[in-house]
Formats: structure tokens, C-alpha cells, sequence
């Protein structure tokens, strides 16, 4: 099978990392070090590694010594990934699990959004407060 | 609302979730409002409290919990004819929560009635987060395979469906909406579901 050497553009919630990845058909290995770089996931013999928590890589020949299938990856991690091979860009989402759990604890999640100013704002600021949280859009 | 109500320990937070700050702005500067009033351009909201249209209102209490989650929620009878809801109503039911610190359900009932993403939504997001980031960069043919992509994989989600419509040049309101809301509806769908009272 061909196999082409490419920048791919790694997106996530918290932004974009270019990382040196292999295009084998519709499988992308990217690098130890730039999965590291691009997600602070660190390849060690028990798995990926983060902080204290390890989850084990399944089916090692999809992996070579210095790279990483970055679909099992995102599988190992229950992750969704959707990837443009074509355009070289491929999108780590979140966890629905993580998210349910999230919900279901009833915490409401935090976070920081801009104002028109670009000045940003959280919702854990508003602690005291009853809020009425609204999405609305303009279309 | 946010006026009559802040000095009882109550704000609103109104978070737009639009293709880019300008599409938020007319409306944000037209209302002059005095609450935060954000612009969510990445579908952070949506992916965090799990939203699939606009409006929707999500009560949180002092201590940062949920008390009510996702609902319909208009503040104006603009479209009633459409939704059928009371905005009269829903204000009074807020009022009621910030005055006297009783929310109309109770927790274990919140808890029953939010809604969870599953794996396939999650996938959805992650497609219409791809495809955003295409179109941003003037990929749009590639772009436009993974809009549609996400849209069948949570064809529920109208912060997909109809959200991605200004970011591939589509009217969000014109005739392509319009059919998509009577198939959606044809199919034994309901287009929004308010929480039970």
C-alpha cells in the first residue's frame, strides 16, 4: 500500500496542531512525540499515558514503535475522530460518556466564552447567582 | 428580565452560537442588554449542555447546579403561532424561581429529564466541528461532505442542521429550512419539545 508522508492539521475544542503523520489508505499514524504534542496523551508500555491515568492501545499492529493509528487512539480514549484524508485535517471530539457523566452529576459545566469586546467570562464568575443560561443563534 | 430581576442575586447569560462575532453583533447591540452576552463560534455550549436547537434556556442555582435543564425557551411570543409556547409563562416560572427558590421540578425529576448525547451525536459534532474548520479555510467542497455527514448522523441536531446553513451560503430561514422542517415533521418528528410541565 502507498504510503504518503503529510502535515495533518489536528483540531480539537481547544485548537489546532499540525503534526507530521503517514497516510496508509485510510489509516493516519502520527508521530509519539506530536500526539503528545497535539493532545498531552504519552505513549508508554501500559498505553497512552495523561496525569496519573493510563488506557491501554488495542491491537498493536495497527501501531508501529514511533507512531500511533490515530483512530485507535481516539477508540482507546471512546473519543470520536472525523478525518479528510484528502484535506489532511482531522477533528478529536469529545466523549459522550464524558459528557453524560458530566450531566448527570447535575454540576453544570463550566466555561469561557467572549464577549463582542473579546473580553471572556465564565459561568463559575456567576457563583451566588441563580443564571439563566440562553443559546440562541442568529439564524 | 435580567434587569427587574439582578438585584434578587439572578443574571442571565445569553451565549450566541453563530458562525463569527458580526452575525451576533445587530442583535447583542440592538437589545443593549446589561447581562454577559457571549459569542460561542466553536459550538462549545452545544457540545458542553448537549443542545440541539435555539432557543434553549438552562436554569442553574447559586451552588452551580443544574435545576432545570435543557427547554425551549422564548422570551418574546414572536413565533408563537409556530411553537405554541406561552413566553408569559415561562417568565413567570422564572420569576417564581428567583423570588421564592422554587424551581418547577425537583432534582430527581431534572435529572430524569436531561437529555444525554450518545456516541453517534458525539460523532456528529466531531464531523461539524471538521467541517467548520474546512469552510473557515475556503475548503469548501470538503467542507460540505462533512456538514452533511454530521446533519445524518443527528439529523435531531438543528444547531447542525440549520446552524451550518450561513456557513455554506445557505438562507437559514429561506425554502431549503423550510423543507427541511416539513420532512423532518413528516417523519413523525416533533421540530422542538419543550420540557413537560
Amino acid at each position: 500500500m502507498e504510503v504518503i508522508g503529510v502535515e495533518l492539521t489536528l483540531v480539537d475544542q481547544a485548537g489546532e496542531t499540525v503534526v507530521d503523520a503517514e497516510l496508509h489508505g485510510d489509516r493516519v499514524l502520527v508521530t509519539n512525540a506530536d500526539v503528545a504534542r497535539a493532545t498531552g496523551w504519552v505513549r508508554k508500555p501500559e498505553g497512552m499515558c495523561r496525569d496519573e491515568v493510563c488506557v491501554p492501545l488495542r491491537d498493536a499492529s495497527r501501531h508501529t514503535d514511533d507512531r500511533v493509528d490515530l483512530t485507535a487512539f481516539a477508540e482507546a480514549l471512546q473519543r470520536p475522530l472525523a478525518v479528510d484524508g484528502d484535506e489532511h485535517v482531522a477533528f478529536l471530539g469529545s466523549a459522550a460518556q464524558d459528557r453524560a457523566e458530566q450531566l448527570t452529576s447535575q454540576r453544570a459545566p463550566d466555561f469561557a466564552l467572549p464577549d463582542l469586546d473579546g473580553r471572556m467570562h465564565t459561568l463559575s464568575a456567576q457563583r451566588g447567582k441563580k443564571v439563566l443560561l440562553v443559546a440562541y443563534a442568529s439564524w | 428580565m435580567h434587569a427587574e430581576l439582578s438585584p434578587l442575586g439572578f443574571t442571565v447569560i445569553s451565549v450566541a452560537l453563530d458562525k463569527d462575532p458580526e452575525s451576533a453583533r445587530p442583535w447583542i447591540e440592538a437589545a443593549s442588554v446589561t447581562h454577559p452576552s457571549l459569542v460561542d463560534t466553536s459550538y462549545v455550549l452545544a457540545d458542553l449542555y448537549n443542545i440541539v436547537n435555539v432557543p434553549t434556556t438552562v436554569w442553574i442555582d447559586e451552588e452551580g447546579w443544574i435545576v432545570r435543564p435543557n427547554d425551549v425557551g422564548y422570551a418574546t411570543d414572536t413565533f408563537r403561532g409556530i411553537h405554541g409556547i406561552d413566553s408569559g409563562r415561562v417568565l413567570d416560572s422564572i420569576r417564581e424561581w428567583v423570588r421564592d427558590g422554587t424551581s418547577s421540578i425537583d432534582r430527581n425529576r431534572a435529572r430524569e429529564l436531561q437529555p444525554l448525547p450518545t456516541a453517534e451525536h458525539q460523532l456528529a459534532r466531531a464531523e461539524f466541528g471538521l467541517a467548520r474548520w474546512l469552510g473557515m479555510h475556503g475548503r469548501s467542497e470538503a467542507a460540505e461532505r462533512h456538514f452533511l455527514r454530521a446533519g445524518e448522523l443527528a439529523p435531531h441536531d438543528f444547531t447542525i442542521r440549520r446552524g451550518s446553513m450561513p456557513m455554506r451560503g445557505i438562507d437559514s430561514m429561506g425554502p431549503q429550512f423550510r423543507e427541511m422542517v416539513m420532512d423532518w415533521i413528516s417523519r413523525g418528528n416533533p421540530y422542538y419539545v419543550p420540557l413537560p410541565e
